[in-house]
């Protein structure tokens, strides 16, 4: 199986790496547009600014390149917002897989919302076998709400998509890769799909 | 809902994991990579490493020490110790690490905490702050306690919130190491007048002082190293203890 994790600017794309190995599982990083193409598996992480990561991947034409893709792509945190339409970290244009806002918490609570949540209605083949009330590591200020897309919900200050899927495409708001055994199983899901 | 974490803490001096007591007398006690893991499939929720060597030469002993823990550890994690610049904590991240702390560097250079979290996120930097209570006032402390600087504790988290970091790592110089508990009562202030995580630090000597540090010391997180080590109190049970007190935990 030939996996790759698209490479760019920012964020600890190698944990997502190191997690498969652990699995036993090699993927290449890169942002080579031919082998995220012919790629079986591709996944999308990230950590860092949407403005800044979304002008890197439009300058290199992967924000076109990833909406065309056909095989299964998992988008993970900052992943999962530049998915979605439109956010509000920086009033950025995003890639626009799934048709959702990405919004800022609003300063109920302390934010970034850190830490290990509950999954919440966990449901399709990401979470097969992940129990309602698994907990799963968050780091993040932004958030897309609860919709058709949402694999799976998490509560903090308000009601926010865990997980999302359409066609293709997954995504996850957590880390699968720093979520322990049930970030592992998620990440086997995927690699399973 | 969001749980409370319990995060050991390793000193890390030329690769080995100590700790130290009251900031000197220093004991070993195993390799950090495996005490990571252990902790890890203990439940631990997080962990520091806090890298204590002196020599500027070993220092590249701990980033390839950095490379091995985020190869084995399935959690987050976070290093500290000799971040004097924008260049270390770059390094730190490249080699995995999910977060770093800065201590005294964020005092002789406010201006880091900025750099750092302009340039990878407020979520990479934790700003990590010793202080004592001496007449009435916080004091902060640098190089491991032994320097007392013009810095008040609320007035300095304040600022580095203000400046980006992410959490700020608060360990009280009369608690640390004595096992009577945490200083609630300045956590709770802490915790209040800030909007991003506080991880409460030293004192820890019982079960109950976590459940006290989370309730009545409002904390996010609680830190502790030897009561982990010398496996006084082994995570599990903890977490435990905590549920049956109703206090959130993974």
């Amino acid at each position: 199986m030939n996996i790759v994790i698209i490479k760019y600017n920012a964020g600890n794309i190698r944990s997502v790496d190191f997690a498969l190995r652990r699995m036993g599982v090699e993927a290449e990083i890169t942002d080579d547009q031919q082998k995220i193409r012919s790629a079986d598996k591709v996944i999308f992480p990230g950590v860092g600014a949407a403005a800044n990561t979304m002008d890197y991947l439009a300058t290199r034409g992967l924000d076109q390149l990833i909406r065309s893709l056909q095989q299964p792509v998992l988008g993970i945190c900052l992943g999962q917002q530049l998915m979605c339409d439109r956010s509000e970290e920086g009033d950025t244009q995003c890639i626009g897989v799934f048709d959702q806002p990405v919004l800022k918490f609003p300063p109920h609570d302390k934010v970034p919302h850190m830490g290990w949540n509950q999954l919440l209605e966990p449901a399709g083949a990401l979470f097969r076998g992940v129990e309602e009330g698994a907990y799963v590591y968050f780091v993040h200020s932004y958030y897309v709400p609860r919709c058709d897309d949402t694999a799976a919900g998490c509560r903090y200050i308000c009601d926010f998509s865990a997980a999302m899927q359409k066609d293709n495409f997954y995504a996850t708001q957590f880390h699968p890769e720093k979520s322990g055994p049930t970030g592992q199983k998620i990440l086997e899901n995927f690699i399973a799909l | 809902m969001l749980a409370k974490r319990i995060i050991p803490c390793l000193d890390v001096r030329d690769g080995m994991t100590v700790k130290g007591i009251n900031f000197v007398d220093i004991k070993e006690v195993g390799d950090p990579v495996e005490l990571g893991s252990k902790y890890a499939r203990d439940g631990a929720d997080e962990l520091v490493y806090l890298d204590i060597t002196a020599s500027h030469e070993k220092r590249k002993l701990f980033s390839d020490l950095v490379r091995r823990i985020a190869a084995h550890l399935n959690i987050p994690f976070s290093v500290g110790g000799g971040i004097n610049e924008l260049k270390d904590a770059d390094v730190l991240l490249s080699a995995g690490a999910d977060k770093v702390s800065v201590n005294s560097a964020a005092i002789r250079n406010p201006l880091l905490v900025d750099q750092i979290a302009e340039g990878f996120g407020s979520q990479f930097v934790i700003v990590a702050i010793d202080a004592k209570l001496e007449n009435g006032r916080w004091g902060v402390y640098i190089n491991g306690g032994r320097i007392p600087v013009e810095k008040e504790l609320f007035s300095w988290a304040k600022e580095v919130e203000s400046r980006g970091a992410g959490e700020i790592l608060f360990t009280s110089m009369n608690h640390d190491g004595t096992k009577n508990g945490f200083a609630c009562d300045a956590l709770r202030a802490l915790s209040e007048s800030l909007s991003i995580p506080v991880i409460a630090s030293g004192g820890a000597g019982s079960e109950e002082h976590f459940a006290e540090v989370f309730t009545r010391g409002k904390a996010d997180a609680a830190l502790a190293a030897s009561i982990f080590h010398y496996n006084e109190i082994p995570v599990p049970q903890l977490k435990q203890y905590l549920r049956e007190k109703q206090i959130n935990v993974r």
